[in-house]
Order: structure tokens, then C-alpha cells, then sequence
């Protein structure tokens, strides 16, 4: 006998969500949504949850088990049962709960519909297809895949301190139209996700990656753009100035220089970013934490140069 | 046991006490490290952002080091170990792509075949052997003190570049601690990013990261934060007076590397290992295990 303890909540009747348990005997194969649906239509109908396809394809069933955002329909419940026996059901994250496990998506959408989710072509449409190479469309097939089903921006590290963060399924929808050789707006499209609020506030959790049903794993595509846009010159961020920072460090001495990298990303020109600087420099300045100041290169660094210069970086 | 140790930039540069504590432990646990003196840095995954096949160029001419020595690698940094595990992932994923990489490799004399495993400081005590040349060197049992992980994401994820046997709740740094005498903590935040990637772009937001991760284990009762990972002991360590949610509470709490914690119970003292040069005292943690001060829960 399994116990699954699922997140009841319903503001018509009771302002704070609480936790009710429900046992139940997992059939053999059975999904996580099939024991969601056994637990509704045989011991509470009022247990509210979304779904359709029931084999992972509308994106609609994503709940969290046991504190990571998954599809139900796409795993086992046995498979999901903690030491106790218990499969512990909540609604995604980083959304407002409407009722039990459903959740209100708009900001979800908001931030797809931001990132400009369709073609702007080159040219005016020609008589029947726009042709595109196995190649090219390899580049945008990851990103393709994605169900729209909310796992990623559900366990988002960066999105549960700042709701401005466009997110992992925006970003990843986005890299699908910057890689598009189709696309007229590369550009303009790096431009805008330079911006606060877009690829530079990822903050490598790997979250997205590791909950994504599909190959699209937002983080991927993120690190995508992001070459994308140092190709394309879009360099007037911290973000991308931190990026170059560190990668020329490791070119004069084949590792990191910590004491230009602060610097340099925050820019030059940038006062008060500089000023933010200072309380931690002088913190460990105290501590003796700060780096030697003659910085020294790896041993047969000159090799390390040589790669730089074979892949013209 | 001999590894070729993969030292990371900020072990040498911001947290050289890691670098310091893990000579010690090495030493205490019989570990024969042979420091990788030519290898580069790993790139942070920061260095793809700018070329991918760049980074793994890099990375894929630190492995061939250590496949010359005969030596599997060892990290003490989560992000080292997550981004050198990323690299050796692409590396196998096609034949075509090794291949691509080792012409670069060869004007310098190198080449990788993937003879070398790549393993966390953390990874190579969590096995049944570590596990049981540790506890039969400690000298000084941690009892009493309440440690909590802080496992630093990118060892962690993607899953399938883990060492740990469950990724999204793992238990390894938690049986560690058990093993020095101490008492794990678990709390929601250990397997969280700390936001160190971020305090460049988005300072706020990064700062909110590391409050919430250390509010949560002092709210799970812990003395000690102890990390496998330089750049979240920086994050959680030197940033800490400056974290808002921490400040507004009036709490703050120790950080340790996990060397440091290793080697205090093989019986190397806080001085030994660094632990004076921290931005949040340690004290605390000396008086816990001297007995003058109780666990603060
Ligand atoms: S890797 Fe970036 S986008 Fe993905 S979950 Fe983490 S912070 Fe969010
Ligand atoms: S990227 Fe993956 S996890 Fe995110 S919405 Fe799309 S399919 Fe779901
Ligand atoms: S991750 Fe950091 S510490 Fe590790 S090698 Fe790279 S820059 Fe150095
Ligand atoms: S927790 Fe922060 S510093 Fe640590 S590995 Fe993750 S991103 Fe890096
Ligand atoms: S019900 Fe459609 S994805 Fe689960």
C-alpha cells in the first residue's frame, strides 16, 4: 500500500493549502497520473489536477513529486515511492497555485509571448517551402521538442529570487528562432536577450536540464545564444564582458586571473558597479583572501596559447 | 592511492586555504595528489559560453596529462569536476568529435583516449574503501557538531555526469560527516544553486540564493555549512555580510571546504587548515568540538 501525500488547496474554502494523505495499492505499470486519476475517481472527485494525452505529449500533467517538477504521465508511480512508501504530490513552483496541483501559467506565457516566437522570414514567402539543410536544422531541433509543460521554470534556481528572469522555456523557445537560418532578427534577437532579466541572469543550476521531458534542455540552449550573441558583438553587458574577461585570462596564462575578471565585467566606465566592488575586496583584503597579485601562467601555457591561436580565439 | 590533482584557479588564488587543507588531508589519509602544475583552467562553463570546442579543447588536454602520468584525476571543485565531467561527455558522444578535438591536440603533443576517470575529493572518500581508510585515521571525532552540505550544483547536475548515486537527494557528503563523528543535516537547499554565477549580473538575485540556502540550514538546526566547492565557499563565505536575508535576522554561520572538515578530524588544528582566514569566524566550531560551547540548537 502506497501513501501519496498530495498538497489540497482551495481558497473558496480554507485560505492556507494543507496536506492530505490517500492510500492507495499501485497498480503494476501504472503511471503517476493512472494513481492520480485511481485517487479521484474512486476516493475524492474533488482532487484537481490537469491533464490530456496521458503519454507525454501536451505537456499538461506537470506536477512536482517529491520536490522536482515532473510529468505524471510519464513515470511509474512505483518508481517514484520515497523510503516510507509515499509519493509526496505538490503543485509546480515558482507559479500561484489556483486549486490542489493546478497553477496559473500566465507569467509562464507572458515570457514566451516576450521572446517573439515566431518566424521573422528575410524574404517575402516564396511559392512553396522555405528550404532548410539537415544542418540547419539540427541547430533547432533541440529547442523544437519543447511541450510547454512548465517542469523547467518550475525548479528554476534564478526565477525563485527574481520574478523578472524570462526563464528556461522563454529562452529556450527563443534559441529556437536565433538559430533559425530562416530568421532575419538574429541580431535584434541577441540584443533583447542581452537585456536584465534575460540569458546573462541564468544561473547554471542545470535545474532545467534535469527536469526537461524533452530534449530541449533550456540550459543548452541558453549557452547557445549566448555564443551567439558574443559572435555577434552584443558585448555592452556584464554578462558578456564577463565571459570575454575570462576567457582571455585563461589565453595570456592558462587559468584564471580573480582580480581583473570582477573588474572587467562590471566594466570599466561602470562607477557604480565598481563602488559595489569595494566592500568585498576590502573584506578580504583584511582576511589576506585576495589573489597573489603577480598573477603566474600554468607551466607550458604555451600550448594552452597555441589552441587559442589554431581555433582563432 | 595516487591521483593527479586538478587544483582549479580559485584553490590557488581567492581559497588557498582549500588548496592548504587538502595537502593536510591528503597527507592524513595517506593520498598521494600529484598536482597538475600544467593543466589549465577548466573554464567554469564560462569559457564555452565563448566557444564550446575551445573549452573542450582545453579540457581535453588536461585529460591527456594525467592519461600520461597513468593517474585518474582528482577536483575539489564541484564546478571544476561538473565542467571537466561535461567536456569528457562530449568527448564520447561521437567519434568525429574526439577526433576533431585530438587534431587540435596534436601539434602539443597530446592526445585523449579516455583512459582517466575524472572524481570529486568528495566522490573518492564516499566509496566503500574512502570510507574505510577514514575512519580508521580519525583522531579527533567531529561529535557534537551539526554539519550541512552544500554540494554545489554542477556536481550534481546533469544527473547523468554524477558520481552520486541519486543526484536529486543524494547522501554522500552526509555519510562522510556521519564517518568523522559528526551529525549530517538535511535540508531542501544542499542540492541548490548558490548564485555565484550570477553576482556579477544580477547581485540581487545572487545574494537571495545564498540567504536562502544558509537560512534554511540554520533553520535545520546546522552549526556548519561544509562545501565541496571554492566558488560557493566564496559565495557563502565572502559574501556573506552582505547578505540582506542573513543581515535582517542577525544570523550568520560558519563555512567550511570539505578538506578543512576532513582533516580537523584526522587531527590537524584550524590554523593548519586555513580556517583563520575565512570572512565569517570559525571559532565557533573549535568551541563546539572543545566542548566549551554546546551545539547551538
Ligand atoms: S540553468 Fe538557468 S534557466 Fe535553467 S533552471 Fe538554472 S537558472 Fe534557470
Ligand atoms: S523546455 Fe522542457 S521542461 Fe521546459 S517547458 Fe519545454 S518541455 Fe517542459
Ligand atoms: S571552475 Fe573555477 S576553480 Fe575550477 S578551474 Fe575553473 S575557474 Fe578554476
Ligand atoms: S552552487 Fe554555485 S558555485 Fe557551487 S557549483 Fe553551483 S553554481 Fe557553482
Ligand atoms: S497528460 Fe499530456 S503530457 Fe502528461
Amino acid at each position: 500500500m502506497a501513501t501519496f501525500r498530495i498538497k489540497r488547496f482551495n481558497p473558496e474554502k480554507q485560505p492556507e493549502p494543507y496536506f492530505e494523505e490517500f492510500n492507495l495499492d499501485i497498480a503494476d505499470g501504472a503511471t503517476l497520473l493512472d494513481c492520480m486519476n485511481e485517487i479521484k475517481w474512486t476516493l475524492d472527485g474533488s482532487l484537481t489536477y490537469r491533464m490530456s494525452c496521458r503519454s507525454a505529449i501536451c505537456g499538461s500533467c506537470a506536477v512536482k513529486a517529491n520536490g522536482h517538477a515532473l510529468l505524471a504521465c510519464q513515470r511509474q508511480g512505483e518508481h517514484l515511492l520515497d523510503n516510507d512508501d509515499t509519493i509526496t504530490l505538490e503543485p509546480l513552483g515558482n507559479m500561484k497555485p489556483i486549486k490542489d496541483l493546478v497553477v496559473d501559467f500566465t507569467p509562464f506565457w507572458d515570457k514566451i509571448n516576450k521572446v517573439k516566437p515566431y518566424l521573422e522570414p528575410k524574404d517575402e514567402a516564396p511559392a512553396k517551402e522555405r528550404h532548410q539543410s539537415q544542418e540547419e536544422f539540427r541547430i533547432i531541433d533541440d529547442a523544437s521538442t519543447c511541450i510547454m509543460c512548465g517542469a523547467c521554470y518550475s525548479d528554476c534556481n534564478t526565477l525563485e529570487v527574481d520574478d523578472n528572469f524570462l526563464g528556461p522555456a522563454a529562452l529556450a523557445k527563443a534559441q529556437r528562432f536565433v538559430g533559425d537560418s530562416r530568421d532575419s532578427k538574429t541580431l535584434q534577437r541577441v540584443q533583447d536577450l542581452s537585456e536584465p532579466g534575460g540569458i546573462w541572469d541564468c544561473t547554471h543550476c542545470g535545474e532545467c536540464v534535469e527536469r526537461c521531458p524533452k530534449p530541449a534542455r533550456p540550459f543548452d540552449r541558453i549557452k547557445e545564444i549566448m555564443t551567439v550573441a558574443l559572435e555577434n558583438g552584443v558585448h555592452n553587458n556584464n554578462g558578456a564582458r564577463h565571459a570575454l574577461s575570462f576567457t582571455n585570462s585563461v589565453k595570456r596564462s592558462g587559468n584564471l586571473n580573480e582580480n581583473r575578471i570582477p573588474v572587467e565585467s562590471m566594466g570599466f566606465f561602470n562607477i557604480p558597479g565598481l563602488l559595489s566592488l569595494i566592500p568585498i575586496g576590502l573584506r578580504m583584503l583584511l582576511k589576506g583572501k585576495v589573489p597573489p597579485v603577480i598573477h603566474h601562467s600554468i607551466d607550458e601555457v604555451d600550448d594552452v596559447k597555441r589552441i587559442f591561436k589554431e581555433l582563432d580565439q | 592511492m595516487k591521483f593527479a590533482l586538478f587544483t582549479g584557479c580559485v584553490a590557488k588564488g581567492a581559497t588557498r586555504e582549500l588548496m592548504l587543507s587538502t595537502t593536510k588531508a591528503a597527507e592524513g589519509l595517506g593520498f598521494e595528489f600529484v598536482e597538475m602544475k600544467s593543466a589549465s583552467c577548466c573554464g567554469a562553463g564560462v569559457v564555452s559560453e565563448k566557444s564550446p570546442l575551445l573549452a573542450d579543447a582545453l579540457n581535453a588536454r588536461t585529460f591527456s596529462i594525467a592519461e600520461k602520468q597513468g593517474l585518474d584525476i582528482v577536483t575539489i571543485c564541484s564546478t571544476c569536476q561538473g565542467t571537466l565531467k561535461k567536456t569528457e561527455a562530449h568527448l564520447n558522444e561521437s567519434k568525429e568529435y574526439k577526433e576533431k578535438v585530438n587534431d587540435i591536440l596534436e601539434d602539443g603533443g597530446h592526445q585523449y583516449n579516455g583512459t582517466s576517470r575524472i572524481k570529486h575529493f568528495a566522490n573518492i572518500l564516499a566509496t566503500e574503501e574512502g570510507m574505510a581508510r577514514l575512519k580508521s585515521r580519525i583522531k579527533r571525532p567531529l561529535t557534537g557538531l551539526k554539519v550541512a552540505a552544500f554540494y554545489g550544483c554542477y556536481v550534481l547536475r546533469p544527473s547523468e555526469n554524477s558520481d552520486f548515486e541519486n543526484p536529486d537527494n543524494p547522501t554522500g557528503m552526509e555519510d562522510i560527516f556521519a564517518a568523522l563523528g559528526a551529525t549530517p543535516v538535511y535540508y531542501p537547499s544542499r542540492v541548490k544553486c548558490c548564485g555565484f554565477p550570477i553576482v556579477m549580473m544580477n547581485k540581487d538575485a545572487s545574494l537571495g540564493m545564498s540567504g536562502n540556502a544558509l537560512v534554511d540550514a540554520i533553520d535545520h538546526g546546522a552549526d556548519v555549512v561544509a562545501t565541496g566547492c571554492p566558488l560557493c565557499h566564496l559565495s557563502l563565505d565572502s559574501y556573506q555580510p552582505e547578505i540582506e536575508l542573513l543581515q535582517k535576522k542577525n544570523q550568520s554561520i560558519p563555512i567550511l571546504h570539505l578538506p578543512q572538515l576532513v582533516a580537523l578530524a584526522l587531527g590537524y588544528t584550524p590554523t593548519q587548515l586555513g580556517m583563520d582566514s575565512h570572512i565569517v569566524s570559525t571559532l565557533k566550531i573549535n568551541q563546539i568540538l572543545s566542548g566549551s560551547v554546546s551545539s547551538s540548537h
